[in-house]
């Protein structure tokens, strides 16, 4: 192997990556966010709605599941403006993207968490006087909250790694900023020997971190 | 909106046809590699276990993006050229080897231990316990997580265009760069997709219902 190793020049533009990894995450948690919104909505529709709405939300969560990530950063992007004669911007299409990406998971992860309380719980919200929407506000989505927060916690870390296929839409994320560096320098095994390790040890942390937050938050707390 | 669909069909074959290779190819190499490595996992000593562990949870910490992008750019800077097709093709066979091998590791340790020491109680060999005791009653559980990683490669699959193989993700891409037609190919390209992983689906849930059976009865 007659490859010299160069990092001089990869760390004269290194701010990109820095920049691009503050982004990632926070495109993560902003997709996180919407997707919470959109999976507890469509949950509680899903489980005390009618027919006609489950069939609906199956088919939302069905499409998004089956189609690549790729093409829905593409429909989102370049489709739905050609249709709609109006424009965004890469970040705030591709957010949007991975929140009703990430919706379509999270449906499925309350659901369980709502069907996970107890019924005798649910009864016991009845039996005090609550209506069915506080019963469903102060009872059941707190207790469901709680049941579903590891799922989310393997969401989050899902989506931070799905953040890099937005460099295809030139957000300039973390994959996009050593892309950016590959192209412009050359040093081709010193970017991606320095991006690997990021989205390796970034993950770690996340999860790492999280992990400690679900404890808090554990309905038995381990003594 | 149909019109640009039926147009564009034809100039679609090929590119699907790739998409089909690409994810047969990575399906097939990664089962063969995820069940000798899941298996060296499960069973083999410490120090071959350590980097099998370390490379499967590697391979799925990384985007595929960006392990596809170091196997294509990172290769020929080492020396070796390797075609898009093939350089694509590679990357998707390890990332997808990091999820097989969880799959069969998990799979396997889900057999209770009884089995294996019942077997070599009655003198099997290690090669034919695996094969008349643990592999056969395994399977169940390996199936349905693993058609649902088959639905992931076709997912994935769609990257390969990224490096330049014209797949169908691709193809959709060149239609529209002569029609302008961005809406109408996009949603025939997410119909495509849909109508090959939901048969897929379809398949697993069948499989999972019948080996329900089996061990229900």
């Amino acid at each position: 192997m007659d490859y010299h190793f160069n990092f001089t020049i990869v760390w004269r533009h290194a701010w990109r990556l820095w920049w691009g990894l503050g982004l990632s995450l926070q495109i993560a948690l902003a997709s996180l966010a919407m997707g919470m919104v959109i999976g507890v909505v469509l949950a509680v529709a899903y489980t005390d709605g009618r027919r006609i709405t489950r069939m609906l939300i199956a088919g939302y969560v069905e499409f998004i599941r089956n189609t690549p990530l790729l093409l829905l950063v593409y429909l989102v992007f370049y489709g739905i403006p050609s249709v709609g004669g109006f424009a965004y911007d890469a970040t705030t299409s591709f957010i949007v993207t991975l929140g009703f990406y990430a919706g379509a998971q999270l449906v499925e992860v309350f659901r369980a968490g709502l069907d996970a309380v107890p019924p005798g719980v649910v009864d016991a919200g009845r039996a005090i006087g609550l209506t069915p929407l506080r019963n469903l506000f102060h009872v059941r989505l707190p207790t469901a909250f709680r049941v579903s927060l590891p799922a989310l916690s393997n969401a989050y870390v899902s989506l931070f790694k799905d953040t890099a296929l937005g460099s295809v839409i030139a957000v300039p994320e973390l994959t996009h900023g050593a892309q950016w560096i590959n192209f412009n320098t050359f040093r081709i095994l010193e970017i991606y020997a320095l991006l690997t390790p990021i989205y390796l040890v970034t993950g770690w942390i996340i999860l790492a971190a999280l992990r400690l937050l679900e404890r808090r938050f554990a309905i038995v707390r381990p003594q | 909106m149909i019109e640009a669909m039926i147009y564009a069909l034809p100039f679609l074959g090929q590119g699907f046809l790739v998409t089909l290779a690409v994810s047969g190819l990575v399906v097939a190499g990664s089962l063969v590699l995820g069940l000798v490595l899941g298996t060296a996992l499960a069973f083999g000593p410490v120090w071959l276990g350590l980097p099998i562990r370390a490379f499967a949870d590697t391979a799925r910490a990384i985007p595929l993006i960006v392990l596809i992008f170091t196997v294509y750019y990172g290769l020929p800077a080492l020396g070796v050229n390797l075609s898009p097709f093939w350089a694509a093709v590679a990357a998707l066979t390890l990332f997808k080897t990091g999820h097989v091998i969880e799959i069969v590791r998990g799979a396997i340790t889900s057999i209770a231990a009884g089995q294996m020491e019942a077997a070599k109680a009655i003198g099997l060999s290690f090669v034919d316990r695996l094969r008349y005791v643990i592999f056969p009653q395994a399977v169940r559980r390996f199936l349905p997580p693993w058609i649902n990683s088959v639905t992931d490669s076709v997912k994935g699959s769609a990257l390969v265009s990224l490096v330049g193989v014209v797949d169908l993700m691709m193809a959709i891409q060149q239609v529209i760069g002569r029609t302008y037609q961005p809406m109408p190919l996009y949603l025939l390209g997410a119909i495509i997709y849909i109508a090959v992983n939901a048969s897929l689906s379809v398949t697993s849930r069948r499989l999972e219902a019948r080996f329900a059976r089996v061990v229900a009865s």
